[in-house]
């Protein structure tokens, strides 16, 4: 039966992770305005509340799929103006070794926090464009490059590095390698200065002349196809990753949206401004009306992640649904804090205040994992039964 | 329990009336749409279908299903896909039917509901709107005093879906000073009283096979229980969430439909030697058209399952309304863009799907989900 209401166990969960997030608002700032400091592995405040795990083994196996769960935790999480009391032990990385990595490579590796680099000075979304390489070396690959935008890039253990061993490959001769820190020719260039989510750290790499062993190629497949469509395993185990993560990533958009959203809420409400369902929207205020259609437009990205995250714990294909949910809540993370912010006024500036900075730790969502336009070129492909060489 | 799963019954409702919609209402839209009628094989056949009597309790000769607004907004969504008009005019009696199950007394049902349940097809509908700019229901200026005998009613009524076929009529009117909505009731107002008279309106925008009525209420005398519920009649709230749920899940089906008759063309289309749909400008326009549906038709169903749970059902609903009326004209209209001049010309279904689009997306009273 379709239905959207959650359980008491759930609902208690959801408050919860509000407390816990409440919790950490007073960190907010001083993260926002020491861009250089790392968040500790955990805050003493964090002590008082359960992990995640811990809340998540009371629910029932018959509630609510945990996938979806996530979903709305991540939103609440993100809708507070705080930062993590507890740094994950895990990364993008992680991720794409469990979608692409040996067994072994998994057991070796799994418990490191590992980034993920794809990005490039030059290269984007258009990741078949990187440049940089890899060389096979008696027992070694040599990697040489640069990368930028690494998440988590200095706090990890690791980085998992996409690089060419065929630049006539195309994306095919695309490879993923383990490259530990420490490892000689592997440097952390600087951290990034950003509008927001400053207490994330973001770094840029320079590989010079890298030597890793051969058996740090992720997946060990070495073979290199010959037609440029066909693609490597490890591209495609971190193309599959992105069907939980944009997903995810659009969750903390959204989230960022809601924030902005209540706060603007329920300060005009103490003046006296508030939406009467009752009326028509002739006699709403344009303040009243863009608070309602905020609510909305807030509730129906919203629904597309929870519908993508569905089909997810399913096990059913949602590749074009995640990317709809991505776009949505792309789309949400601009145009929700900047709403916020024109309701409020000019006191909405203000540092006083959370909206502007929901504002910039929000804006990202549009871009990483994929922009608002390579969603929807995914989700035209989709539709229109176009290939990535047909509609680009 | 967060799930997007339908019933298995409410999937075969859904399957039966997609596959109406697409064999039988859309291959006679446009000649609806011309004519400003329904066939009337076409709507007994869809009386047949069962749609107005299935969550009428068998008690009163009904299908005895659990009445549910998403089942309804399911149904609607279906047959909005193939024609709204058509559908609309299909689905009309439950503007009065559903409103009868959910908040009229036991006697008010056992008295109406059985005349929906047999072969004889039989129309009904709800009058709204009245003759004002920024109308809205809180504004509703028709009055029902309050008499020894009964009721007197006095006003005028706009733009009433089949007013001149209906056989019974819900019509809304202010019975007390209470303020705002509080003081709007349901009142069940036979259309061939002394004093109702009904005459065909000037003709709208679209949704013309449900030839629309202008419906003159001079001091119309009605019995005591001629108020929707008991007592002093029901809140209508629900009422108007039904509505709204129910305009929004026709639109949804209508711009679905939009979407799926503009991507093939697209692909198909020629322009400086490649298909259009290979132009971002219009491959974007596609994506946006296919994410707002998605977006659309689970803001309705989370609006029509609080109707079900009856919580936050007006709020729920608001929000559904509101979203849905910005996107589905949005899709209506990048559609007719998407086809340029032949989709300004009337060969092709895309000019009508504006026009019922912007009916859809603005009157608001058009089904009950």
């Amino acid at each position: 039966m379709v239905d959207f209401a959650l359980s008491d166990t759930d609902l208690d969960i959801l408050s919860g992770i509000a407390e816990e997030a409440k919790a950490s608002e007073k960190y907010a700032r001083h993260y926002d305005a020491h861009e250089d400091e790392i968040l500790p592995k955990a805050f003493v405040e964090a002590a008082a509340f359960p992990s995640l795990l811990e809340r998540m083994r009371r629910r029932p196996s018959d509630d609510t799929p945990s996938v979806i769960m996530q979903m709305l935790i991540r939103i609440e999480r993100e809708a507070h103006n705080g930062v993590p009391l507890r740094q994950a032990p895990s990364a993008l990385g992680n991720a794409a070794l469990g979608a692409a990595g040996t067994p072994a490579q998994q057991k070796r590796w799994g418990h490191l926090m590992l980034a993920m680099s794809i990005t490039e000075p030059g290269a984007g979304s258009d990741t078949k464009a990187i440049q940089t390489t890899a060389v096979l070396d008696g027992d070694e690959w040599v990697l040489n490059g640069d990368k930028i935008f690494v998440t988590n890039g200095v706090r990890c253990h690791g980085t998992i590095v996409w690089a060419t061993v065929s630049k006539a490959a195309g994306r095919g001769g695309i490879k993923s390698f383990l490259v530990l820190k420490g490892t000689p020719g592997f440097e952390l260039v600087r951290k990034e200065k950003k509008l927001g989510i400053r207490s994330s750290d973001t770094a840029a790499y320079a590989f010079r002349d890298c030597r890793i062993p051969r058996d740090h190629l992720i997946g060990g497949d070495e073979r290199v196809p010959q037609s440029a469509d066909e693609g490597s395993a490890s591209y495609k185990g971190v193309l599959k990753t992105f069907n939980i993560t944009r997903p995810t990533v659009a969750a903390g958009g959204i989230g960022k949206a809601l924030g902005a959203f209540r706060y603007a809420r329920d300060r005009l409400a103490k003046e006296g401004i508030a939406v009467d369902w009752d009326k028509g929207p002739h006699d709403r205020t344009s303040t009243e009306q863009t608070l309602l259609e905020l609510e909305a437009d807030i509730e129906a990205a919203t629904l597309t992640v929870l519908r993508a995250a569905w089909l997810a714990a399913r096990g059913e294909p949602n590749n074009l649904e995640a990317s709809v949910a991505k776009a949505k809540g792309g789309e949400l993370c601009r145009s929700g804090p900047q709403r916020a912010m024109e309701l409020l006024g000019a006191m909405s500036l203000s540092h006083d205040h959370p909206v502007e900075q929901f504002l910039r730790d929000g804006r990202i969502t549009d871009i990483y994992e994929g922009t608002g336009q390579i969603q929807r070129l995914v989700i035209a492909r989709a539709i229109l039964g176009y290939s990535s060489a047909e509609l680009s | 329990m967060i799930s997007f799963d339908v019933t298995d019954e409410q999937s075969q409702i859904r399957d039966m009336l997609l596959a109406f919609a697409k064999n039988e209402l859309a291959p006679r839209a446009r000649q609806a749409d011309e004519t400003c009628t329904a066939p009337a094989e076409l709507l007994d056949e869809a009386w047949f279908l069962g749609l107005a009597s299935l969550a009428i309790p068998e008690a009163y000769g009904g299908g005895g299903a659990p009445r549910s607004a998403l089942t309804g907004a399911l149904m609607l969504e279906a047959m909005g896909s193939g024609c709204a008009g058509l559908g609309g005019t299909a689905a009309a009696s439950s503007l009065f039917v559903n409103p009868l199950i959910d908040l009229g007394s036991a006697e008010q049902k056992k008295r109406e509901l059985p005349k929906f349940c047999g072969n004889a097809r039989r129309a009904a509908t709800l009058a709204l709107h009245e003759d004002s700019f920024a109308f809205d229901p809180s504004r509703i200026v028709t009055r029902a005093e309050p008499r020894a005998d009964g009721w007197r009613i006095t006003g005028v009524k706009r733009l009433v879906p089949l007013g001149e076929e209906a056989e019974d009529m819900l019509v809304l009117a202010r019975a007390s000073d209470a303020p705002g909505i509080d003081g709007i009731k349901a009142f069940i107002v036979p259309p061939r009283a002394p004093g109702v008279a009904i005459t065909r309106e000037s003709g709208t925008i679209g949704l013309t096979p449900m030839r629309f009525a202008r419906v003159e209420l001079a001091g119309v005398s009605l019995p005591p229980d001629a108020i929707l519920g008991e007592g002093d009649g029901a809140d209508i709230r629900p009422l108007l969430a039904s509505l709204r749920i129910g305009g929004a899940a026709l639109a949804v089906g209508l711009a679905r439909a939009v979407t799926d008759f503009a991507i093939p063309y697209a692909r198909e289309r020629v322009a400086f030697g490649e298909p259009i749909a290979k132009k971002q400008s219009i491959a974007f326009m596609l994506a946006d058209m296919h994410i707002e549906c998605d977006a659309m038709r689970w803001l309705v169903s989370k609006a029509a399952t609080a109707f079900d749970r009856g919580a936050d059902v007006s709020k729920m609903a608001v929000l559904a309304q509101n979203y849905v009326n910005r996107r589905a004209i949005r899709i209506a209209d990048d559609g007719l863009q998407i086809f340029g001049g032949h989709g300004y010309i009337r060969d092709l279904p895309l000019e009508m799907w504006l026009r019922n689009a912007r009916m859809l997306t603005i009157h608001g009273a058009l089904a009950a989900a």
